[in-house]
């Protein structure tokens, strides 16, 4: 079996791409890539595109060797990789509706973010004028005896991110989910092209909300590994202090949102004082309380001052303090467990197919965690163990955050006791020269990849995938035969990012 | 659960907490929200927020409203499941190409009469997002706003500042005292 860096010897090595190799590959090595994904001996990270040109990110499992292949398609085509390994197919589909690439022989060519409400087709590659009137979608069939279906959205009853749900059921059973995404699509990518780093890392933080943090995290570490920038040690903790503080608002605030999905209001009342808790403290040491716009290229924008750090380690205590009696509640209420236990389950054979990231895939089976697999500093120095079960059900997922709530806990204690003193920020240095860099970095619900091109210190391209792009597809399938009442149930304990799918 | 039920009943309500500024600016705030959306109102205000493109960021604070430090219910702001049943739309995002004609429809669902508030940076003229060809633009581009909520996202003491500011106005539009 050839290895990744078998593969990266087979093209021609393209100079100034950090940290991992990106090599320009011909369409045999392209498809023979495709096959091993498809047999499961790679794991797919990313596909995207540029207006003559397409891109495949991908790990080998064993050794976390990445590497990044490129395929120039003068032509406007490619190979599909869809076609031997389902994960990439949205991809392929979006990167025919912002390119106009089409992936050949592909068994779904249906757009997936343009709805024809652009005014344009390909915006990102060769623009053309939008259809004079939109096709209608078609929904993948499900037919028999007494099914009928259920449509859902884009607006939701509460509130929530828009999207639509088509159900089929049968009787109170679900047969078949299949969900029509976009309805958020921001073009960031397009805005990315021609931006300056500062305005990039902007906009990065502000592709999904819930994910701020880890999103200008990611962007910044992709510019640095362009640049060959090593940034200041009191950065690089701090930055990992914001990337826990936000896991551990959102896995709080998510443990009673799943509750309250089953009818457990207290949990999720007692959860969310937990979140508030932690906004609060980041408001007070950061400024803000998503702490929105601190991670810039370079290092960080503001720094942490001693009343900050104090705040920080109260709500710690408080969370120590009443944490535990939740959690002790949540697993002795037989209720609940029966809402949670063996429902919308993700067989594990799925969740490493889809290399689905975060709590989906180390519910499942799936250990891999970027802090743990790729150990980007500061976590080669600091200590924690990376939760993993094999049940995959939402009592899986839900064991999961409570268990990297407790991990978070313990490494923001050990960044605040090892925060070194010191600059925050180093000058970014602007080279006129190409350079590309990449890095994946572990928000809170999973692998944040971004990729990037700089030329004359502006962005020529950037690429942000959101792990929801492996976990959306997977929701549809754990719904099945689960009933219809149980899908927000597994639809919280999932949690996919609209905004940060859509773009 | 006992314990934690009993421990609820015993404890001292969590806004009435020791007044750090933002503890006190809160109490003070919902106190004349709750006074003057009675007086409007004499009953429940009703919101539908409606996600109209936003990075999600905008929800988060709104849903923190709900939590008990805010409680926004206590003064008979409610969030409802239906636009048919709201007297506000609480509208975020930059209003996204894909997202205008559920915006439109949404908004025609709700009975008059109704207010739009738009919360969020974006919902005032698309923010970062401007100019992108995937965006429309402001929330006013599509449906008229009585009320823009400034901050990315703002914070859910804005949120009930916003909120009242309408009351007040709602007041002086119709001539109620
Ligand atoms: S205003 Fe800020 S938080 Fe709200 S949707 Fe826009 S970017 Fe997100």
């Amino acid at each position: 079996m050839p290895s990744l860096i078998d593969l990266t010897l087979e093209g021609r090595k393209v100079g100034q791409h950090g940290p991992w190799p990106r090599v320009v590959v011909d369409a045999s090595v392209w498809t023979f890539a495709a096959n091993e994904l498809a047999h499961g001996r790679w794991s797919l990270l990313g596909l995207w595109g540029e207006p003559a040109t397409v891109h495949m990110a991908i790990m080998d499992g064993q050794t976390a060797g990445i590497a990044v292949i490129s395929l120039d398609c003068p032509n406007r085509r490619f190979p599909s990789v869809g076609r031997h390994h389902p994960p990439a197919r949205r991809l392929e589909r979006t990167i025919h509706d912002l390119f106009g690439l089409s992936a050949e022989d592909s068994p779904d060519v249906r757009p997936w973010l343009d709805h024809n409400r652009w005014g344009v087709r390909f915006p990102l590659g060769e623009r053309i004028d939008a259809l004079p009137k939109a096709a209608p979608y078609h929904f993948l069939a499900a037919e028999g005896d007494g099914l009928h279906q259920i449509p859902v959205g884009p607006v939701h009853a509460g509130i929530i991110e828009p999207g639509h749900f088509r159900f089929t059921a049968s009787g109170e059973t679900v047969v078949r989910l299949e969900q029509r995404l976009g309805y958020v699509h921001k073009g960031i990518d397009g805005l990315m092209t021609g931006a300056s780093l500062e305005r990039g890392v902007r906009l990065a933080g502000r592709t999904s909300g819930d994910s701020t943090v880890a999103y200008a995290y990611a962007f910044s570490r992709a510019a640095e590994a362009a640049l060959d920038l090593v940034v200041p040690e009191r950065a690089v903790f701090l930055r990992a202090l914001l990337a826990e503080l936000e896991r551990l608002a959102n896995h709080l605030g998510d443990i009673g949102a799943i509750c309250n999905d089953a009818s457990f209001a207290l949990m999720h009342a007692h959860c969310g004082l937990l979140r508030e808790s932690v906004l609060r403290a980041a408001g007070a040491a950061f400024g803000h309380r998503l702490m929105r716009d601190v991670i810039v290229a370079g290092g960080v924008a503001r720094d942490v001052g001693n009343d900050g750090v104090e705040a920080i380690q109260a709500a710690l205590d408080n969370i120590r303090l009443r944490f535990p009696a939740l959690v002790e509640l949540y697993d002795n209420t037989a209720s609940l467990q029966d809402r949670t236990v063996d429902t919308g389950t993700l067989k594990a054979s799925l969740a490493s197919q889809y290399a689905a990231g975060g709590y989906v895939g180390r519910a499942s089976g799936r250990s891999f965690d970027t802090r743990r697999a790729l150990a980007y500093p500061p976590y080669d120095r600091l200590r924690f163990d990376v939760p993993v079960l094999n049940e995959g059900d939402v009592n899986a997922r839900v064991w999961i955050r409570v268990r990297e709530v407790e991990q978070s806990l313990a490494l923001i204690d050990q960044i605040l006791s090892q925060l070194p003193n010191g600059p925050i920020r180093k000058e970014v240095p602007l080279g006129g020269e190409v350079r590309e860099g990449m890095a994946i970095v572990e928000g809170f619900r999973g692998d944040v990849l971004v990729w990037l091109r700089l030329r004359n210190g502006l962005i020529e391209r950037c690429h942000m995938r959101d792990p929801s792009w492996f976990q959306w597809p997977l929701l549809e399938a754990v719904i099945e035969n689960n009933i219809v009442a149980d899908f927000p149930l597994c639809n919280k304990s999932f949690n996919c990012s609209y905004s940060g799918h859509d773009l | 659960m006992r314990k934690l039920l009993f421990e609820s009943v015993f404890r001292q309500p969590l806004t009435e907490l020791a007044p750090s500024a933002v503890d006190a600016a809160v109490a003070e705030l919902v106190a004349a929200v709750g006074q003057t959306a009675r007086r409007r109102l004499g009953r429940s205000l009703s919101i539908r927020e409606v996600d109209a493109g936003s990075c999600n960021g905008c929800e988060l604070e709104i849903h923190a409203l709900n939590n008990a430090y805010y409680d926004v219910e206590r003064f008979g702001l409610r969030f409802v499941a239906s636009p048919r049943h709201a007297d506000v739309l609480m509208v975020t995002g930059p209003v996204t190409k894909n997202m205008r004609e559920a915006l439109e429809r949404t908004y025609h669902a709700t009975p008059n009469p109704k207010w739009v508030v738009a919360v969020g940076d974006c919902a005032r003229d698309g923010g970062c997002f401007a100019g992108s060809y995937a965006v429309v633009g402001g929330v006013s581009e599509v449906v008229p706003v009585d009320l823009h909520i400034p901050g990315c996202p703002p914070t859910p003491t804005a949120m009930l500042q916003g909120l009242l500011a309408l009351l007040e106005r709602a007041d002086a539009d119709t001539g109620a005292s």
